[in-house]
């Protein structure tokens, strides 16, 4: 095998990886702001499936990856809403968005089963990057979207850690009784975060439709949302490990794809359990880490806010 | 002490309260109200989708409900729902989140479908129990991969039980289309079927089995622990506070690992019920989402034992209701759909075992 099966390996990890860094960066947003949203799987299905109906309709990707940060905001809505205003055990809650969201995304999704995408978003060499030597192949040879996070994550990173609303988030996640008192208002930061972090779940899984494989199935995101709660985790919390992490579990599926292509004596099912054994042993892994290291979650993280109870 | 305070009309107020203790009339509401908005939310959509909702609901019901075959298939369908709505109630009592249920029931179904096919001219009286050990050893095994790093490490077993359920779906799914397909299924991905002696007896002339006795002993055995053993009062301790539950000396890590195992056990039982009773042979695609179901139902039933068999019964009726309405066109997720909304009522209405409405008149000042 020559370097380019590398090569391509490579750059397929990084359009597997896009979806997941997608979905992990919203929700790293969220949980930043202390709200864990388990519903990312349910967001990204919505996502995927709305996304997909008004390309199919409007022939106009665009609109459809619009249509699906919308619908997926709509359903973080509900989470916040829930979590949030009405102080609801947050695991619970994202269940049921997982849940909710993987019926709903069946039931209107029904009638689009087997429809190929009459658009998709095409890949865009960028001219000179692209022709760098390995790297061009690797990272500049995709479409807009995938150039997309590229700009988003590090802009993610310094909005958290260099701007004032960044830190803000930061405190009303680290401890929110704080943060109300100097001032900041953090139902509202919660709000924000846990809606944006839904949109950006939805986005992921509007790639799915509209890039990654132009067509709609069933429950066709199969766990990349988990994967994307985490990857949250192995990131640390930090949107620039997020991009290292997702290429990482980009590659692990690639890998597991490429070598059922390539018919070793494995079974693809064997192949298939890959991509979620990997991602328990890196949590686990991690986890070992940050408890020697003393870092972690944001310390409000899962705990409703009550003014009440300070 | 007031959350939001609204004037509604100049002489009277209405504010939301703190309550000291939630009264028994609200808890048992809460589901209830969650049950209707969800059928008036749900029933929304479903119009939306060009159905006619009182139609559909009427027919869901009738079917599930009202028919003699029907009643049946919804209690058959019930016996899974509640052994794995138990395991999932017992962990959830512990606040311990096992999401596993649905992996585990598949592990369960697969030790059971071995012991059937290794055993094939054995009597009943061992078969079946060995069928029924293997099934809950192989679920509590299954559900030690995520306790063990949790009580050792404090890994998320959120994540770590949930991906499991896909590597066991893909092992039943390699067994069935690999070493264990039998070659004179004509390719259908079905082991060989299991011997009359490794089948549950059914009631009579219908689909209703043992496993149905299985399932309530498994309620009353659990009731006995949770609220009747010394045990039992340590999980729900840990579940109210693992502050108190270590300043007291309980043993949280030993106990996590225990009620992981035990919730597991039950979902490993659930899937050799349905498997030794119903397909009689192992099948890919055998559960409709029992596991994920049985989130729904502990949630609703409160992680009480004896309410779990009750929602259990209402859930399946919505799931034999929904398939009888796939005739008319209303897609099978639906079920989801509707599953997924409940919980959203249910946490929402919540709020109200711990808050009042209030309409006072206005004092004149």
């Amino acid at each position: 095998m020559d370097y380019t099966f590398y090569l391509a390996v490579l750059a397929a990890a990084v359009t597997a990886g896009t979806p997941i860094l997608y979905a992990a960066l919203g929700e790293l947003l969220a949980e930043r702001s202390g709200v864990l949203n388990l519903g990312v799987e349910g967001m990204m299905l919505v996502g995927a499936i709305v996304g997909f109906i008004i390309a199919v309709n409007t022939a106009n990707p665009w609109l459809g990856v619009g249509g699906a940060m919308l619908a997926s905001g709509a359903l973080a809505l509900i989470h916040a809403f829930l979590t949030i205003t009405l102080q609801a055990n947050q695991v619970v809650s994202g269940l049921a968005l997982t849940m909710f969201g993987a019926g709903f995304s069946s039931f209107i999704g029904r009638p689009f089963v087997g429809i190929a995408a009459p658009v998709s978003f095409q890949n865009i060499p960028i001219p000179i990057l692209s022709q760098i030597p390995y790297l061009g192949d690797i990272f500049f040879r995709h479409d807009p979207l995938v150039y997309l996070t590229y700009i988003l994550a590090p802009l993610m990173w310094f909005l958290l850690y260099w701007t004032r609303p960044g830190l803000n988030i930061q405190a009303v996640g680290e401890d929110p009784a704080a943060a109300d008192a100097v001032g900041i208002n953090v139902k509202l930061v919660r709000y924000l975060c846990v809606i944006t972090g839904g949109m950006f779940a939805g986005l992921g899984g509007a790639y799915l439709t509209l890039a990654f494989a132009p067509l709609w199935l069933d429950g066709m995101t199969a766990g990349r949302g988990w994967i994307a709660i985490a990857l949250v985790i192995f990131a640390v919390w930090n949107p620039l490990k997020a991009i290292a992490g997702a290429y990482l579990f980009g590659g692990v599926a690639a890998m597991s794809f490429r070598m059922q292509i390539l018919e070793i004596p494995v079974s693809p099912f064997f192949l298939q359990m890959m991509p979620y054994l990997f991602t328990i042993m890196v949590l686990i892994i991690v986890t070992i880490q940050a408890s020697v290291k003393r870092i972690g979650a944001p310390k409000a993280l899962g705990l409703a806010y009550d003014r009440e109870d300070r | 002490m007031l959350v939001a305070q609204k004037k509604f009309n100049p002489g009277y107020r209405i504010r939301w309260e703190k309550r000291l203790v939630s009264t028994p009339l609200i808890n048992f509401s809460i589901p209830v109200i969650s049950i209707i908005m969800t059928l008036l939310a749900g029933g929304a959509v479903i119009a939306a989708m060009g159905f006619d909702p009182i139609f559909i609901f009427q027919g869901m019901f009738t079917s599930a409900f009202l028919s003699f075959t029907g009643l049946m298939e919804t209690t058959v369908k019930a016996i899974p729902l509640i052994l794995a709505g138990l395991g999932v109630a017992l962990a959830f009592k512990m606040l311990l989140w096992n999401i596993g249920a649905e992996g585990q029931l598949h592990m369960g179904a697969f030790a059971a479908s071995g012991v059937a096919l290794a055993l094939p001219d054995a009597p009943a009286y061992i078969v079946l129990p060995t069928m029924i050990l293997a099934g809950m050893v192989a679920g509590a095994l299954w559900a030690s991969l995520p306790a063990i790093p949790k009580a050792y490490l404090g890994v998320n077993e959120i994540i770590t039980s949930l991906l499991l359920n896909y590597v066991a779906i893909f092992w039943i799914d390699y067994l069935v289309f690999g070493p264990w397909r039998d070659p004179a299924a004509l390719g259908f991905p079905i082991t060989k079927a299991f011997g009359q002696a490794a089948r549950l007896p059914m009631f009579g002339d219908t689909r209703v089995h043992t496993g149905l006795l299985i399932a309530i002993a498994a309620a009353i055995a659990l009731y006995i622990i949770l609220y009747h053993s010394k045990w039992g009062c340590e999980i729900r301790v840990i579940g109210e506070s693992q502050g108190a539950a270590r300043y007291a000396g309980m043993n949280i890590r030993r106990n996590i690992i225990l009620v992981m195992m035990l919730s597991g056990a039950l979902a490993g039982l659930a899937g050799m019920v349905e498997i030794s009773a119903i397909h009689a042979r192992l099948q890919a695609g055998f559960s409709p989402g029992f596991g994920y179901t049985a989130i729904i139902i502990a949630s609703l039933a409160r992680m009480h034992p004896g309410w779990v068999i009750l929602v259990s019964f209402l859930m399946s009726g919505l799931l034999v209701g929904g398939f009888s309405m796939q005739i008319h066109g209303l897609p099978v997720a639906t079920v989801q759909m509707l599953q997924g909304a409940i919980l959203f009522f249910l946490l929402g209405g919540n709020i109200l075992t711990r808050y009042r409405l209030t309409i006072r008149r206005k004092k004149v000042a």
